[in-house]
Formats: C-alpha cells, sequence, structure tokens
C-alpha cells in the first residue's frame, strides 16, 4: 500500500521554484496542504514559517512541476520479467517523472475498458508515479476495426494509438480522426511507413551500407507524415506525430501548423543528443524505433525543438531484457529506457545553449500536458502536488545497473550528463528522496 | 604474445586493416600454396591445436576450405553445421559461446546470416576468431583470396581497375573486396541495377555504374557476384531473362574490358544468370578455379597468423 496522503501542510522553502506555465524563475516557496499545492510565490513565508508547518528546505535548488512523460511503454500487463507498472514507477520517480502515459501494446492489449482500469487501479494502488493509458486506435492494434473509443475515453484513456505500429491502412487512419473527432480524442501516431521499415534495422545511408544492414529510409516518416497531414485536413481531427526524428519530417509538422492544423508532435533524448553513430560496432542498445538518423537529422531536431515545431519531449521509455538486447542487430529488439535520463538530457539542451532552463522543462512538464488535457505540469495553487526538486548543475554519469528500472537497455550507457533529481512528490507525498 | 606484423586477436573483416598487413597474409599465404602443390602438404604448425568451424548457414566450399586448411597445419578440425533458426529458438547465440568456451578451442571459424553477429560471438569466446562471412557485412578471406589471386596474376592490385558487378546490396564479398582493393590502391567500379547497388555505397570509394559495358570499359579485373534466387522473382529484379541480358556477363560485354581482363566469381556460380557458362570457362580468362586454390592458401595463412597471437602461445595454460 502507498503511505497515505499527508493531511498536513509542508512548507518547501528556499527554493529556485520554476514554473513553465507562467514563465516564473525566481527565489521563493511553495506550500503544500495535503495533496495540493497550497500556495506558491517568491513572497511566500519571507517572514519565516508558521509553527505546525513541516519545512523541506530545497536549499536554494530548482522546484519544479513533476515531469509529465507522453510516451513510455510499461510492459505490465503481460511481459513482467522486462518490466512492471511497480519497477516503472520507481524509475519514473527516480528520474522525477509524476506522470506518464502508456503505451497500449501491452498482453492483453489496452482495447478495453476493463485493462484501462486495470492500469490505472495497479498504478494508483503502487502509489509511485501517475499512470494514464493510451488505449489502442484499433482492436488488438490490428490496424483494422476502430476500437470503443467513447467508452475507453470514459474509462480514462487519453488518447488512441497503435502504440509502436502505424495506423497504416489511409482509411482506417481517416476513420480514427474522424471519430475520435468526435469525442475531442488524440491520435497518437507512429509516423513510419510500414513497407519501407520493415526489415530494416538502423537509419539507410552510408553506415548501413558498410555495415551490411538493411536501412530505413528517412522518407518512411516523412511519406506517412504527408499521408497524414492530408487526412487530418480532411477530417479535422486532433493528431499527435510521436518521436519525429528526421530533418524532413520535422519540416512537415512546422508547414501543417502553419497552416493551422490541429497537429502536435513530440520527439524522444535520443533524437537530439544521439545520431547514427551510435549503432557502430553494431551496438543494440542504439537500435530504436524510429532508428537513430544523421547528424544533420539530429541538429533539425534541435532546431525544430527551439523554434516550437516540436511541442513536447517523451521519454519513449522501451524496456527490453538482456536477451531481447544481446542478439545479432537485425534480430535484437527495438528500443531502449528513458525514464531516468529523460530530466538530464532534456537539460542538455540548456547546458548547450540551445534552450532556456524554463523552455527546455516546458518540453517535459506542462507542454505535454496541455497536448494531453492533463492538469498537470504547473506550479498551481488548487492542482495536485506532483513536484521535482533537481540540481540542474550536478553531473553524472549515466550507469543503468543503478536503474531501478527491470530492463537496462540505456543509449546512453555510460553517457556523462548534468541534472540530478533530489527529490521527487507526488500527491504531496515524497516519493524519492536521494537524501 | 602477438606478431607485430599482424597484431590482431580476430580476423572479423577487412574494414581496420591496413596495407602492410593485407600483405603480410598474402606474402605467407603465397607460401602455402607451393606447400599445397607438393607432395607433402601438411606441417604440424597447429599440432594440438583445435579449429571448430561453426557454420550457421549451408557452405560446402568455404567450410571444406577452412577444413583443409586447419588440417594441412596439423590442428583437429571439427565442423560444426547449425542453422540460425535452431538457434534463436532456443540456444541464443551468447549460451554458444559459453559452451565452446568450456571446449577450449583455439580458433573459431563463423559464418551466420546476420551482420555483426561473428563479432558479438567473438567478444565472448577466449578464442581466435575468424569471420566465415556475417549477414551482408563482410567476409574477410574471400576478400584476401581474391586479393591472392589477382596479384600472382596481374603482379600487383594498385592501380588496377577492378568492377565488381551484381547483388551488391546483399554481398558481404562485395564490401570486403572494396574495403581491401581501397586499401590497396586498386580503382573500384561496381556495376548492377539499382535495386542491388546499397545506399550511399559511393562514400566507400567506389563508382557506380548502372551500364554494365560503360562500367566494364577498360577494366584489368571482373569479379562477378552470385545471385540469390529469391532475390529474383520480382522483388529486386523482374525475371532471369532481364537480368541476364543487361547485367549477365557474356562474350559481348567481356569485350569492353581490356584484352587481358580476368573474370573472377566467389562461386558457387549461376551459370546462365549472371555469367555466360562460355565465359566461365574460358581458361584464358577465368580466374574462378584458382581462386579455390588460393582460398586454401589463405586460410591457411590466416589461421597460422592468428595461432601466433593465441594467450597460451607460450606455452602456458588457459
Amino acid at each position: 500500500m502507498p503511505p497515505r496522503a499527508q493531511s498536513g501542510l509542508v512548507a518547501y522553502v528556499n527554493a529556485r521554484l520554476l514554473d513553465p506555465a507562467t514563465g516564473l524563475d525566481g527565489a521563493g516557496a511553495l506550500l503544500t496542504n495535503g495533496e495540493m499545492i497550497a500556495d506558491v510565490g517568491p513572497g511566500l513565508f519571507r517572514g519565516g514559517v508558521p509553527a505546525g508547518i513541516e519545512v523541506v528546505d530545497c536549499a536554494g535548488l530548482c522546484l519544479a512541476p513533476g515531469l509529465v512523460d507522453m510516451r513510455v511503454q510499461l510492459r505490465e500487463p503481460g511481459e513482467e520479467h522486462k518490466e512492471t507498472l511497480r519497477s516503472a514507477g520507481e524509475a519514473a520517480v527516480a528520474g522525477g517523472v509524476t506522470s506518464m502515459v502508456c503505451l497500449p501494446n501491452t498482453d492483453p492489449v489496452i482495447d478495453e475498458v476493463a485493462t484501462v482500469e486495470f492500469v490505472a487501479r495497479r498504478a494508483r494502488k503502487i502509489g509511485l508515479a501517475k499512470v494514464y493509458p493510451y488505449a489502442a486506435a484499433t482492436k488488438k492494434l490490428e490496424g483494422k476495426e476502430l476500437s470503443e473509443m467513447g467508452f475507453l475515453a470514459e474509462a480514462g484513456a487519453l488518447g488512441f494509438t497503435d502504440g509502436t505500429r502505424a495506423i497504416r491502412n489511409a482509411q482506417v487512419m481517416r476513420r480514427a480522426l474522424s471519430y475520435a473527432a468526435t469525442f475531442g480524442a488524440l491520435i497518437v501516431q507512429h509516423p513510419e511507413e510500414p513497407s519501407l521499415a520493415e526489415g530494416g534495422a538502423m537509419n539507410a545511408g552510408e553506415l548501413a551500407t558498410r555495415m551490411g544492414l538493411s536501412g530505413i529510409p528517412p522518407a518512411a516518416e516523412a511519406i506517412m507524415l504527408e499521408r497524414d497531414m492530408r487526412l487530418v485536413e480532411m477530417t479535422g481531427g486532433r493528431y499527435h506525430a510521436a518521436h519525429v526524428s528526421t530533418a524532413e519530417g520535422v519540416e512537415i509538422v512546422r508547414k501543417a501548423k502553419a497552416r493551422g492544423l490541429p497537429v502536435s508532435c513530440d520527439t524522444a533524448p535520443p533524437y537530439f543528443a544521439l545520431n547514427e553513430l551510435a549503432v557502430g560496432d553494431y551496438r543494440t542498445f542504439a537500435k530504436l524505433s524510429p532508428p537513430l538518423r544523421t547528424e544533420a537529422d539530429r541538429q533539425a531536431v534541435v532546431r525544430g525543438l527551439v523554434d516550437g515545431t516540436i511541442d513536447a519531449v517523451a521519454s519513449d521509455h522501451a524496456p527490453q531484457d538482456a536477451d531481447s538486447k544481446r542478439q545479432p542487430f537485425a534480430q535484437a529488439e527495438f528500443g531502449g529506457v528513458g525514464l531516468e535520463t529523460l530530466l538530464a538530457v532534456t537539460l542538455e539542451l540548456h547546458h548547450n545553449a540551445h534552450l532556456g532552463l524554463l523552455e527546455a522543462l516546458k518540453l517535459v512538464t506542462c507542454a505535454p500536458a496541455d497536448i494531453l488535457g492533463l492538469a498537470a505540469g504547473r506550479l498551481k495553487v488548487g492542482q495536485a502536488a506532483d513536484l521535482v526538486l533537481f540540481d540542474p548543475a550536478r553531473g553524472w554519469q549515466v550507469k543503468p545497473d543503478q536503474f531501478r528500472s527491470k530492463s537496462k537497455n540505456s543509449p546512453f550507457d555510460e553517457r556523462p550528463v548534468q541534472g540530478q533529481v533530489m527529490r521527487t512528490v507526488v500527491d504531496g507525498r515524497t516519493v524519492y528522496d536521494r537524501g | 604474445m602477438t606478431d607485430p606484423r599482424f597484431p590482431h586477436r580476430h580476423l572479423l573483416g577487412i574494414q581496420g586493416l591496413g596495407p602492410q598487413e593485407i600483405s603480410t597474409i598474402l606474402d605467407l599465404a603465397d607460401g602455402y600454396v607451393d606447400q599445397n602443390r607438393g607432395v607433402d602438404k601438411r606441417k604440424n604448425l597447429l599440432r594440438g591445436r583445435t579449429v571448430v568451424n561453426l557454420f550457421f548457414e549451408n557452405s560446402t566450399r568455404t567450410r571444406t576450405s577452412f577444413e583443409l586448411a586447419g588440417k594441412r597445419l596439423g590442428a583437429d578440425v571439427i565442423n560444426m553445421q547449425t542453422s540460425a533458426s535452431s538457434v534463436t529458438k532456443g540456444e541464443t547465440l551468447i549460451d554458444t559461446a559459453m559452451t565452446l568456451n568450456a571446449m577450449h578451442l583455439d580458433v573459431l571459424v563463423v559464418r551466420h546470416p546476420d551482420s555483426g553477429a561473428v563479432k558479438l560471438l567473438s567478444e565472448k569466446v577466449n578464442c581466435a576468431v575468424i569471420n566465415g562471412g556475417d549477414g551482408s557485412h563482410e567476409h574477410p578471406t574471400q576478400a584476401l583470396l581474391d586479393a591472392l589471386t589477382i596479384r600472382r596474376r596481374k603482379g600487383r592490385l594498385s592501380g588496377l581497375k577492378v568492377a565488381i558487378c551484381g547483388d551488391v546490396l546483399h554481398s558481404r564479398v562485395a564490401r570486403s573486396n572494396i574495403y581491401l582493393l581501397n586499401a590497396m590502391g586498386a580503382e573500384i567500379r561496381l556495376i548492377g541495377p539499382r535495386t542491388l547497388i546499397p545506399a550511399q555505397v559511393e562514400r566507400m570509394g567506389v563508382e557506380v555504374f548502372h551500364d554494365m559495358r560503360r562500367g566494364l570499359d577498360d577494366v584489368d579485373v571482373v569479379m562477378m557476384l552470385r545471385i540469390q534466387n529469391e532475390r529474383m522473382k520480382g522483388n529486386f529484379i523482374p525475371s532471369i531473362r532481364e537480368y541476364f541480358h543487361f547485367f549477365g556477363l557474356d562474350r559481348e560485354k567481356l569485350a569492353m574490358a581490356k584484352p587481358d581482363a580476368v573474370i573472377m566469381h566467389p562461386g558457387p556460380m549461376n551459370r546462365g544468370v549472371e555469367i555466360d557458362s562460355d565465359v566461365a570457362d574460358d581458361v584464358e580468362r577465368s580466374l574462378i578455379r584458382e581462386q579455390v586454390e588460393m582460398g586454401v592458401a589463405v586460410r591457411m595463412a590466416c589461421l597460422d597468423l592468428l595461432t601466433r597471437s593465441l594467450p597460451n602461445s607460450d606455452g602456458s595454460l588457459v
């Protein structure tokens, strides 16, 4: 059972408050009352904290809204040897993530109200990061028949997606967008033309040619996005492209937004922090879907983040056990874990002077929350007290064997990073404390 | 103790080898050609050593060639033929490596249908590993035997114009040859339909032609690649008939090459698909039989060099 919610008051004093939603960046304090944020501001407790209030001294570190991770794979139910809701919850809070949205590609698939409720109930009971499911856009993720989107949305599904598979049939996508729009629901696409990606293990190009691996051309992303933009235009459905990885992909979304289409997109840290060279020597931890692209693509993704074309950053957490990765490259599974490196790698955008600290934080807090319609990712009075306290300057090295996640397949293995989570608070309770 | 002329524990590919190292292997192999032509073909250099040929793909030629090479150097040679599918089902490649480690092998020759699989195995075993072909990645001993064949006929590699023709996309032979010929200063042309030429291959230092006659113009060496039947059924090319017409080597196309140009093929040949029998059997031009002979010598040289670098080659226990 989770620790009971504190009924009392807790004052987080001596903090550098960061609220990307309002632009607040300054010294101050925050007061929680039970599960809620009761007060926040630069002037709070300037005269000292009244007796009877528990005090947490933030020692000048950054106090920000807990991270909202809009794309994770949790593997429960069905593949608990790779990850469970509990191990993912522990990984999440260690990474400062207080809300995460899971893909429906579990076994059974999240395409029924009962499964949506199972995941939500299990996660509530565990009491770590909050888990919200996406439900399948099509039954059993087969890409044929629409799922019961109305019921599923009522049960708490935050959006609809076929997970790591693209909705390939144009007519099915058209109807999914159209039907979802009936309920104002979001369709999340894995933008990759499957026939061009089939059998591919990495980005197509010189490196794949040298390594003798079958490549996935960047056009696979562009073709699917172009098609989908037309379907969005046709239906008016809300569309979100997950993990955009190519220069062309960023450009297509940029133009669609300029035309006023109801389109958003995210990317994941590997796509702005790594390029295809990371798969050199057949390193399967860097085998991701979509594949890591060229340096020019990586730079275009950074530009997309800077100019706002890319709305959010998600961890794209995809746990795989050792047996799934210790394989010849073509046979190894796709994906990397990311919950515990999301904040630090995203902060590289700030440390490398691409974005301000608030702008970088926005990508993993209020921006994804807004796309999902979640009341999260803000330091707002009356909202749940989901917080992260972190030291933006503190350096550490990524050591997957120290991860809380059951799976250790990080593409950032051994990378020196900057930005350390010190404490994570969910609904007013401290669920992670580095001490 | 590694041999300073070849300071490598494994032979996983040609990529990364320098011209001196390649020449070291070829020079040593030259000597073995003479030995193989003599009456006493056997040396006791590898006496007591165990060489295992671990083949996850069907192969007769390469496996036999390695087997002969090992035996002629006095090693005990074991052949293990496994299908890759049974491996993925049950025993993983890593488990296989652990099993082999317990058997105290000295040299492991591996062929595997996946690119990079031989390297993965080499990271987990204690013995020396020779790549006998991994996926579409590399087949280093084939490139070495091709180089030896050319060098013996032409007296050099540097400055020669070499055309590699056919299914470059799926060919590990092509990749190893590109690395080797580039290292040795030859000029490389690739010839094939666009569907069988891999992306950005020109960045590997080659010139690409889609018109075979133009590509063969003035070349010294014509290397034909084997085309797999399953790639002929409308996936990459529409038909055998059409392929042979545009990219099969026949007298007429060969006439574009230098008058003394030689023809090579890694075997087994598909006569009438990528090469006309008439050309393949031309004793003046075809070096296909010599390639097989050089194969044994080159593999002897590789076994010889790599066993010099084994951790127990000073007599100690491992």
